[in-house]
């Protein structure tokens, strides 16, 4: 059971954190259709996240919810990898985070659709068209900006060296995951991860950036050791549930 | 066009508004009818964009996932009334960019409501509660105003905020049933919006100069004073079932109109706040210009991208 609720929580966490990051930026965009699609995403990967939870809590007993398992938690235990915690410096590393993330996420769910588990199963099912589309938005702007003017060219390719050293953490596996893989309902992420790099380069081409050549990677955060981002972030996520226990909103 | 040609499309123009038949942008409409929709559909719209501010600032600390999902959507149909209404305002031949400058600038304005800040979260109830149901009172004789664009755009904007005046209520009603400091979190947010919520509905009929010409053209089907008593009379039943108090101590039924008598409104903070000294004006305009400056460079990559695959395809083509 503990690797399952762990197992899960890998997956839910990433969408979660992600999901708050696209909602600070509501208001905040260059265009209102640019506005209108990050908050679409955020949407998604929060509707993804309450799946995930529920199906957690209901492993765990003990009368947990979906937002006891959100709210309720400290930094140590959250499992997602350090790029959905990255700040959105700018529109270029807004998308370049969601780029990077969409083109893995739609690679997992692709092969967790196919997992004995029916509930992952079917929450993989539903998200894919959700990331399909994400990751057709990303990989768009990508293009736009990296074959645009010479200064979003210049900021795109910013954003992609900065962060790449996030990438590898993906591909990581955890010792939930690992159980989870053997006992075949997890998916064992390092089998794509050379196609993840390949798709990943041939749309960095496309958009005429440099792949980068780093070979130096960060990792951490899918073990509960976070960037110093994670914290602020979860204050303002947690606030409410930390100074009002118990109650229902 | 002779003095007389002009008389003659004003008097068969006048008499299309007076038979409910709707005009399209291509009619032929006198100029000052095309400003005031300018004006009224360009405010309207700018209040939709600014208006995601103040509840954008409580989605990353919504108290419960199902209320942050529900926030979030909110949201995002406000861009989506606000894409909506800026296409509308568009055929009457004004460009959004034109738009924008106009509200950055501050030639436009919009809604006084969004210059209050949202402190707590009850404050998501309250607006979904209050303001969005001042506006819907406001909006709803719109679904059949005069000109096309604007009339089909409000039926699908007033849906969606009857659904987002429900939420309101709901996020209240939750607190009200809740423990003490729910509940004084929701008397509290109900203190602070609900005078402005009643300025919403405008200026006194004895002050509001656009009245007359408005409801000509049936922009308007009410006056502002009369739209107001609509709301209070529907609002305070709503906040007796919420067990909560309106801050008027001369609030009070009134047997012989049928109606709720209701205290002074501050018109001296009416006008602070319309003039840019309320207390978020400068906040929210920053944001707006801020955002808009920022985003600058993307919409120039975007724009370079189209023109190089344009040019691709015309290449491929010769």
């Amino acid at each position: 059971m503990s690797n399952l609720y762990n197992y899960i929580l890998t997956i839910a966490d990433n969408s979660l954190i992600l999901a708050q990051r696209l909602g600070e930026l509501c208001g905040h965009g260059p265009s209102l259709e640019t506005d209108i699609a990050l908050t679409n995403i955020s949407l998604d990967l929060l509707g993804q996240t309450r799946s995930y939870y529920q199906y957690a809590a209901k492993l765990k007993g003990e009368d947990k919810t979906e937002d006891d398992i959100a709210f309720l938690r400290i930094e140590r235990e959250y499992k997602n990898c350090l790029l959905v915690e990255q700040p959105n410096t700018h529109f270029g590393y807004t998308i370049g985070r969601q780029f990077l993330f969409d083109v893995y996420h739609l690679m997992l769910m692709e092969k967790l659709q196919n997992s004995p588990d029916e509930t992952l199963s079917a929450i993989a099912k539903k998200g894919i068209k959700e990331v399909s589309y994400h990751k057709r938005f990303s990989s768009d702007w990508v293009k736009r900006l990296g074959d645009g003017t010479e200064e979003s060219n210049q900021k795109m390719q910013e954003a992609i060296n900065d962060l790449w050293r996030f990438t590898d953490e993906l591909f990581f596996m955890t010792e939930a995951e690992k159980a989870m893989a053997k006992e075949g309902i997890g998916i064992d992420v390092s089998t794509f991860k050379e196609k993840y790099y390949k798709e990943v380069s041939e749309v960095l081409k496309e958009a005429t950036l440099t792949v980068p050549e780093n070979k130096y990677f960060t990792k951490g955060g899918k073990e509960g050791v976070h960037s110093e981002h994670m914290g602020y972030i979860l204050a303002d996520l947690q606030y409410m549930q930390r100074t009002y226990p118990n109650m229902q909103w | 066009m002779s003095e007389k040609e002009v008389k003659n499309l004003e008097e068969v123009f006048e008499a299309r508004i007076a038979r409910d038949e709707k005009i399209e942008p291509k009619d032929w409409m006198p100029e000052k009818y095309r400003q005031t929709h300018i004006r009224q559909m360009s405010q309207h719209a700018h209040s939709e964009i600014v208006g995601m501010l103040p509840e954008g600032n409580w989605i990353t600390r919504a108290p419960s996932l199902r209320r942050k999902a529900a926030l979030l959507a909110k949201v995002q149909d406000e861009a989506g009334h606000g894409l909506y209404l800026y296409s509308a305002c568009e055929t009457l031949g004004i460009s959004r960019d034109e738009l924008y400058e106009q509200l950055h600038s501050g030639k436009a304005k919009y809604s006084s409501i969004f210059n209050y800040p949202t402190v707590t979260w009850a404050d998501m109830g309250a607006v979904g509660w209050l303001v969005d149901g001042a506006a819907i009172i406001n909006q709803v004789p719109l679904c059949n105003t005069s000109f096309g664009p604007y009339a089909r755009a409000m039926v699908r904007v007033c849906k969606e905020e009857s659904f987002h005046q429900r939420q309101g209520f709901e996020i209240m009603l939750t607190l009200c049933r809740g423990s003490e400091e729910q509940k004084a979190m929701a008397q509290d947010a109900l203190n602070r919006w609900w005078w402005p919520s009643l300025m919403m509905l405008g200026p006194t009929d004895a002050e509001s100069v656009h009245t007359e010409q408005s409801m000509k053209w049936k922009l308007k089907r009410k006056s502002n004073d009369e739209l107001r008593q609509q709301f209070i009379d529907q609002t305070v039943p709503q906040a007796d079932l919420l067990g909560i108090t309106v801050p008027d101590p001369d609030l009070k039924w009134n047997e012989e109109t049928g109606h709720y008598d209701f205290g002074e409104i501050d018109w001296d903070e009416f006008w602070q706040v319309v003039k840019g000294h309320g207390p978020c004006n400068k906040e929210r305009m920053n944001a707006r210009v801020n955002a808009w400056n920022n985003g600058e460079w993307v919409r120039d990559a975007a724009m370079a991208h189209a023109e190089k695959n344009a040019n691709k395809k015309v290449a491929k083509a010769s």
